[in-house]
């Protein structure tokens, strides 16, 4: 068992190489803080990237920013908050939902696992921020893709690709991204008392509205109690976040509120609305030192209220919405983790996703952990799997259970 | 025509024509085949018109089940297949292969279903993208790439394409904008990509779908994301004695946290070739005229309106309108959205580039382009959409002279390795077809070239679909997937670990 700590994409590519002919499997770790999410890798070796990290080019004026994989995320938020600037997709931190501390993690992971916040619905996953990559093919050859420019269509767009693979395709070495302003200010609009279905009506007609809602969350009795430390209150929250500069929000703040007449709503200012959103975007009601199952759900976001409403017929969970009910976060309290019932289900309203994100490693090695594709898409997904990485070396079963 | 080099026809292929024509029609029955060189003739070339071929044999099917049959009776066959939907592509995407049969997707024509609470629209291909919007457009939606070719161009090309237009830098490509795609593979099996939720569940084929230029996979559904149409939109119309001026300009309202709607630059000939052909009140003493455009709630509008001019006049402008009207806006636009045709009325013949560059780079590369345009003696005539750094150069050229087309091309080319080396790309929204086919060896490597096939090889290891296209050199899948392993090579002591 060797851990390989390379700090340069040559060292990387050598790693590789050397791994693929000794036919010997590499897990492929930023921080590791997200190492308990998909099914536990069997590897003989570590390839740890932590001391590849570095920015490399940051020109806020044109809206770009390249990096190293292993560069902490912290370091590249605190850089770009330095300008007013942010990464729109606004990356999840998965830490504390997985019993790990918060603020780990780094651009090459957020990047593999695909990782957005709240803001997905407005601003997009972070796969749509990534302009170009380096990499290295688990045939241990380098490779790039894409630029550092927004308009690009030259070549297949490996670098949206390769997001939110895991780190089975290839090893990123270096990352561009397109950053974008932070908002002047924000304000949350927070509808109460509404049950799950009468919120799904309210988050529709909000995000058809004209008021550029950038975060729709609900978060039902039981959920809401236990947000700001207790400060949000234990009604259900339908929560409506507004971002941009001053007089546009106190604008679109007063046209969303006239949305809902006859309903109690109350205003949440920056500052506590920001804290708010951290705590959504990294699931924190479930950050409970547990590893009782937690899935992360996508679908349609009106059949989200259905598929929670069905869910809780058959077993004990508890739910909460984001993205407009688009992404639904469940906690199964019995331990089950319920994986058939709940991609049938989910099959049932229209199609979608099923991620098992937090269970224990006994479960994860059990269930599949991702969401299993008809026999078609499989195939060519594992077609693709083999054109990257033939011999199966990099974090080798972490999505697919080895054939 | 100047010279291009296609795959090689397959003799056998053409040798089978009428056997294959006969069995197109009993796949596609009624007016669905074309095999008569007249009716062939209309297919013959796309938006690239200086290349032009007759294919095999034409097909227009209706049905997915029919789309299904004929790649996978021509996969059984190895008989290639060229997919085509309204044939606007710029770089030559859709130009035919003598040898290969012609799959149009134009009657795959309806919309069907508008799913306004999740903002949603699942529409066939070849619905164009402009009907897209109009069919939403009473609802107060719309579909926000718009490429200028949006009253013609289907959506399933858009996908194919990865189609931009002028609002990308604050709304996104076509790869920002779809929830979800279904498609035929070579092998003629169905996959579905994606729904009306957000995100893959496993690898992000959709990603590489889009903007494959037809070379993985066949479209046949699509469902695109609809937004709601901004309360209001005004413009800016501003000029420079010169284009550092512009686009220090670009660079500080961006820098200010404001991302316009859209944001154009057009250069000296440009502008006073607009404005011959459309009269708007362009004005002609600056080297460079910026159209901002703003977006959203007019509270908002209003309050950047006066940061954006606060910003121009800080970096020189000569000149200021602002729309105070819907007309006067459009105005400022009509000049823009003609100068293509508006060059047209200056010169014989034009050939539309399409690099994108570091948007502070535009003053190295317009000043690059004056030498170019010198040693080549022709003229030159710049677009730029200046928010997301595309620039759009137009050589101006008369194909009528001998040598002059190819002379054009040389310059086109020189124009786009100027992109490269600055740090841009090839191709910003118009693709690579076959028109920057053999460019792609100056931004890519050999490995970087190798990888993009594998990619083709588990869509489509016969490199049956759309062969010709994109990669300068087609590399059988079994030599690519040869692993060359030397087990000692690994300097083993030299790696750092603990």
């Amino acid at each position: 068992m060797t851990t390989f700590t390379p700090s340069t994409a040559g060292e990387v590519r050598e790693v590789v190489a050397w791994a693929a002919g000794e036919e010997s499997p590499l897990e492929v770790l930023g921080h590791g803080s997200k190492r308990g999410i998909g099914r536990p890798v069997q590897a003989a070796h570590t390839l740890d990237l932590s001391r590849l990290a570095g920015v490399t080019l940051y020109e806020p004026e044109e809206l770009v920013l390249a990096a190293k994989a292993g560069t902490p995320l912290a370091q590249i938020e605190a850089l770009l908050a330095a300008r007013n600037q942010q990464l729109a997709f606004e990356p999840m931190d998965y830490g504390p939902l997985l019993g790990g501390p918060a603020g780990r993690g780094t651009l090459g992971g957020a990047i593999a696992a695909n990782l957005s916040g709240p803001r997905r619905l407005k601003a997009g996953a972070a796969r749509d921020h990534v302009l170009g990559i380096d990499a290295v093919s688990g045939r241990g050859e380098a490779f790039k893709a894409g630029g550092r420019v927004v308009k690009n269509v030259t070549g297949y767009d490996l670098s949206k690709g390769l997001a939110g693979s895991w780190g089975t395709l290839a090893v990123l070495t270096d990352i561009v991204v397109k950053v974008l302003p932070a908002a002047e200010t924000e304000v949350t609009v927070a509808l109460r008392g509404l049950l799950d279905e009468q919120a799904a009506v309210a988050m529709a007609a909000a995000l058809g509205s004209s008021g550029e809602v950038s975060g729709a969350a609900h978060l039902p009795e039981g959920v809401s109690g236990g947000m700001l430390g207790g400060g949000l209150g234990g009604a259900p929250a339908t929560l409506l976040r507004v971002e941009g500069f001053g007089p546009s929000v106190a604008y679109r703040v007063k046209l969303l509120r006239e949305l809902f007449p006859g309903v109690a709503a109350d205003e949440i200012g920056a500052e506590q609305s920001r804290g708010l959103w951290r705590e959504i975007r990294d699931c924190m009601p479930f950050a409970d030192g547990t590893d009782r199952p937690v899935w992360r759900v996508s679908v349609a976001p009106t059949q989200a209220h259905g598929l929670a409403l069905a869910l809780r017929m058959q077993v004990p969970a508890t739910v909460f919405y984001d993205w407009q009910g688009g992404l639904v976060w469940i906690r199964m309290e019995d331990g089950e983790p319920q994986a058939e019932l709940l991609r049938a289900l989910v099959a049932r309203c229209g199609g979608g996703h099923a991620t098992l994100v937090r269970a224990a490693p006994a479960v994860r090695a059990a269930v599949a952990v991702f969401e299993p594709q008809a026999a078609p898409l499989a195939a060519l997904s594992a077609r693709l799997k083999e054109q990257f990485d033939p011999l199966a070396i990099l974090n080798p079963g972490r999505m697919i259970a080895a054939a | 025509m100047s010279s291009l080099a296609m795959p090689a026809p397959d003799a056998g292929t053409l040798a089978r024509r009428a056997e294959i024509v006969s069995d197109m029609k009993i796949i596609v029955p009624g007016e669905g085949v074309v095999d008569h060189v007249t009716g062939m003739r209309a297919f013959e070339t796309d938006g690239l018109t200086a290349y032009r071929q007759l294919p095999l044999v034409v097909v227009l099917p209706e049905t997915v089940a029919q789309v299904s049959r004929i790649l996978k009776y021509c996969n059984d066959r190895n008989i290639r297949v060229v997919p085509r939907g309204s044939g606007t592509s710029l770089s030559g995407g859709a130009l035919p292969l003598q040898d290969a049969v012609l799959l149009v997707m134009s009657r795959f024509n309806r919309i069907l279903e508008i799913d306004l609470p999740n903002r949603a629209v699942v529409a066939q291909p070849g619905v164009t993208n402009l009907g897209i919007t109009r069919a939403v457009e009473e609802d107060g939606y719309y579909y926000a790439p718009d490429p200028s070719s949006q009253i013609a161009c289907s959506i399933g090309g858009n996908v194919a394409e990865n189609s931009g237009g002028v609002h990308c830098l604050k709304y996104g490509l076509t790869t920002n904008n779809i929830l979800g795609i279904e498609m035929v593979l070579m092998s003629g099996e169905v996959v579905r990509l994606g729904g009306r939720h957000l995100d893959a569940e496993g690898y992000d084929l959709l990603a590489l779908m889009t903007g494959s230029e037809g070379l993985l996979g066949v479209v046949t559904e699509v469902t695109v994301r609809i937004l709601r149409k901004p309360e209001t939109a005004r413009a800016l119309l501003i000029g420079f004695p010169s284009s550092e001026q512009g686009g220090q300009c670009v660079a500080d309202i961006i820098g200010a946290g404001i991302i316009p709607g859209g944001m154009e630059m057009m250069d000296a000939p440009a502008i006073r070739a607009a404005e011959d052909f459309v009269q708007v009140g362009y004005p002609l003493d600056v080297e460079a005229l910026l159209i901002v455009e703003l977006d959203g709630p007019s509270v908002e509008v209003d309050h950047l309106i006066g940061q954006v001019e606060a910003i121009a006049l800080k970096n020189g402008s000569t000149t200021c309108r602002i729309s105070a009207s819907e007309e006067e806006r459009l105005a400022f636009w009509a000049g823009r959205k003609a100068a293509f045709p508006a060059v047209g009325r200056i010169s014989p013949d034009y050939y539309c580039m399409d690099g994108t560059i570091p948007r502070k780079e535009l003053p190295r590369v317009l000043a690059g382009m004056r030498e170019l345009s010198e040693s080549y003696g022709l003229r030159v005539a710049n677009v730029f959409h200046a928010g997301d750094g595309n620039l759009h150069p137009l050589i101006l050229y008369d194909a009528n002279k001998p040598g002059e087309l190819e002379n054009a091309e040389a310059f086109g080319a020189d124009i786009l390795r100027l992109c490269v080396r600055v740090g841009g790309v090839l191709t910003g929204e118009h693709g690579v077809g076959v028109e920057k086919r053999d460019l792609m060896p100056e931004m890519f490597g050999q490995a970087d070239l190798d990888q993009q096939m594998r990619v083709k090889c588990a869509f489509d290891p016969n490199h049956l679909l759309n062969p010709g296209k994109v990669f300068p050199q087609l590399r059988r899948c079994a030599e690519l997937g040869r692993m060359h392993v030397h087990r000692s090579e690994l300097a083993f002591p030299d790696i750092p670990r603990f």
